[in-house]
């Protein structure tokens, strides 16, 4: 095990990557100078900017020049500095790269990874802090991928690369920074496949990116404070969906919570209750509660913008009311009551 | 003009001419499916640019696409099936008009959204810069992809990069519905890229020998490595924007002017006067494309439809 973070093991998986396949390269704004967050520090340094290319503020034709490298023998990752800026190139995610496959019946593959990050929490507004993965997972043809930890991150990374589709890798700014424990080599992680982080019988969190942590924190404290014993399951990726491991934990438990910091309206967390109710609602005691963001843009103002974020005090009252369910008259837990309570 | 190339030219010509205006007797008895943009005009434009290509090299359409498909030597009978929506189509039925792609011979697609193509094509040349390769790549598209974002964004990190991509604009004067005076103010293509400074040309898109000459010039450099350039053809869309199209906004003198712009018309004037081609060898030619296209009819209607099982199949790669 090393010590690292999250970053680190981004950029750490990449130059492994293109140490060992040539066809593997970089583009992106600022790439070549590490980026913001440094996730591709080093790289030009050691593989130059031939391969580790600095582009235009050009989201659209950067995500389309990737798309016609990775179909052309290439193994692009292109960086797309903020997710709020996808809006810029899903065009070309949309209709050329989710469809080039599909609409050349098979004669094209698009093997291109489109790194980007989200979340809100540091104050930077409503334009660079939104989590709009739901939108991606709507496209058939993209793969969408959420890690929640440097090791998952280095593992989905690896595995992403050599995936022979468009692969869209949804990275959380919040979590580049902490320091964490992560195996050398980290192992590839397959795609598809969720990861139970913490057994419990009484019910099922399932939690996507930032919000497992804050899942697990709350997991400890509804184990201590009250005797609840949480599953805390991370999918990993969203497409494809390991509904049968989430459907599994729902039928032994019968209750389940959805966590992310997604706007709950239209969020992943929709679709994941409506695959989990068709598949386990015989099992089911209560509705399945959603934790997600209100239905407002982000604001920058600290205590508003605090409150605005989903986290663990709010997975723990959704859990209390998916426990408490038909013992008396819950209301549907709604998180305007404790954003307005902290405020 | 060399002979063979000669023929060669209104070989492919004709081939497309005919092609495309039995399409267009197909898409009236709704035998090809969906949204079809006929290239009838511009065929000179396809045949002198993809004829010098090799098949190595790589080509990008737009939704006006048969033409290009053709002259880079995907088989006719193969784009037929494709557009009448069955199993032995190129894409297998799944594609369509507009979706054209033939990886095999370099034709590595048609796009049904305006100029979305121009950063494709920029990852293909890039991918061959890369390769130290002497491919190049040539992307077609018309005057209205010009005002998208993606010309723009492309033109500048084409230029910058220096990648070996040759632009081919067929500017035949409207986008869609509309005529280039009520889109942009400015007229010619070649100016709006003149700033980013690579080589740039405007030819009469209808005199099929100046295309050639001036593509042959532009492909030496970028087989050199250098690159990019930008080869404007002034073309004349002699079909509505597509098979339907009520065409209020047509100029009643076009009639006169398709006369003058016909670039097969001209091509073979051209070659009878010059000896390029001999007596009776228009009408041959003419002749054989007729009944390859026959053929190529025959070939689709025999097809089947593709088994609906397949597309679910077909979304992911293995």
């Amino acid at each position: 095990m090393t010590e690292t973070t999250f970053v680190e093991a981004i950029a750490s998986t990449l130059a492994t990557a293109m140490r060992e396949d040539s066809r593997v390269i970089v583009l992106g704004e600022d790439v070549a100078e590490g980026g913001p967050y440094l996730a591709t520090a080093g790289l030009a340094e050691e593989f130059g900017r031939e391969r580790v290319r600095n582009t235009p503020i050009s989201e659209g034709a950067v995500c389309g020049v990737a798309i016609g490298a990775a179909q052309s023998g290439l193994r692009p990752v292109v960086e797309i500095m903020f997710i709020d800026f996808i809006t810029l190139a899903l065009d070309q995610l949309v209709n050329q790269a989710a469809k080039a496959h599909f609409m050349s019946g098979g004669q094209l593959s698009v093997p291109l990874v489109l790194r980007t990050q989200g979340g809100a929490g540091q104050r930077n507004g409503a334009q660079h802090s939104q989590s709009l993965e739901a939108w991606l997972t709507h496209v058939p043809g993209l793969k969408v991928v959420m890690p929640s930890n440097a090791a998952d991150a280095a593992g989905l990374l690896k595995t992403a690369i050599a995936d022979p589709n468009p692969v869209v890798f949804v990275e959380c700014k919040a979590l580049y920074f902490r320091r964490e424990s992560v195996p050398d080599p980290p192992p590839p992680v397959p795609i598809g496949r969720a990861h139970t982080l913490r057994a419990g019988k009484d019910v099922t969190v399932i939690a996507l990116s930032r919000m497992v942590g804050d899942a697990l924190e709350a997991a400890n404290r509804l184990a201590s404070d009250h005797g609840i014993e949480a599953e805390v399951i991370d999918p990993r990726t969203l497409v494809p969906l390991d509904l049968d491991a989430l459907a599994q934990s729902v039928k032994r438990t019968g209750r389940a919570v959805i966590a992310h910091e997604a706007v709950n309206a239209g969020g992943f967390g929709a679709e994941l209750a409506a695959q989990l109710q068709a598949a386990a609602f015989d099992y089911l005691e209560a509705p399945i509660q959603r934790v997600g963001a209100p239905y407002t843009p982000v604001p920058v103002s600290p205590p508003l913008e605090d409150a605005y974020r989903p986290g663990p005090r709010e997975i723990e009252a959704a859990v209390r009311v998916a426990l408490e369910w038909g013992e008396y008259d819950a209301e549907p837990w709604e998180h305007g009551a404790i954003a307005g309570e902290r405020l | 003009m060399d002979r063979d190339v000669a023929h060669a030219l209104l070989r492919t010509m004709w081939r497309i001419r005919l092609f495309e205006e039995r399409v267009a007797q197909l898409k009236r008895s709704l035998q090809v499916h969906g949204l079809i943009h006929l290239s009838i005009g511009g065929e000179g434009v396809a045949a002198a640019v993809c004829g010098q290509l090799r098949n190595d090299d790589a080509v990008y359409s737009g939704h006006r696409a048969h033409g290009h498909a053709i002259a880079k030597g995907t088989p006719m009978k193969r784009v037929m099936a494709e557009l009448m929506g069955r199993a032995d189509g190129l894409c297998r039925g799944i594609g369509g008009s507009m979706h054209l792609v033939d990886a095999e011979h370099g034709f590595m697609g048609a796009t049904g959204v305006v100029g979305g193509n121009l950063p494709l094509a920029l990852g293909t040349a890039l991918t061959q810069h890369l390769n130290g390769t002497d491919q190049v790549t040539v992307v077609f598209f018309g005057d209205g992809a010009v005002q998208a974002g993606h010309f723009n964004e492309s033109i500048n990190l084409a230029a910058l990069w220096k990648l070996p991509l040759i632009f081919v604009c067929e500017n035949n004067g409207f986008a869609e519905f509309t005529s280039r005076a009520e889109h942009s103010t400015v007229e010619r293509v070649s100016a709006v890229v003149a700033p980013y400074g690579f080589e740039r040309d405007t030819v009469d898109g209808s005199d099929v020998p100046a295309v050639h000459a001036a593509f042959a010039q532009l492909l030496d450099q970028a087989r050199g490595g250098t690159g990019p350039f930008l080869l404007e053809c002034l073309t004349f869309r002699r079909r509505g924007h597509y098979e339907g199209d009520p065409e209020k906004y047509r100029d009643p003198e076009a009639e006169q002017e398709w006369l003058r712009r016909d670039p097969i018309a001209r091509m073979t004037e051209r070659a009878v006067e010059e000896d390029w081609i001999g007596s009776g060898a228009a009408e041959t030619i003419e002749r054989e494309a007729r009944e390859e296209v026959e053929e190529a009819v025959r070939f689709a209607r025999d097809s089947p439809f593709p088994d609906p099982e397949i597309a679910p199949t077909l979304v992911y790669a293995q």
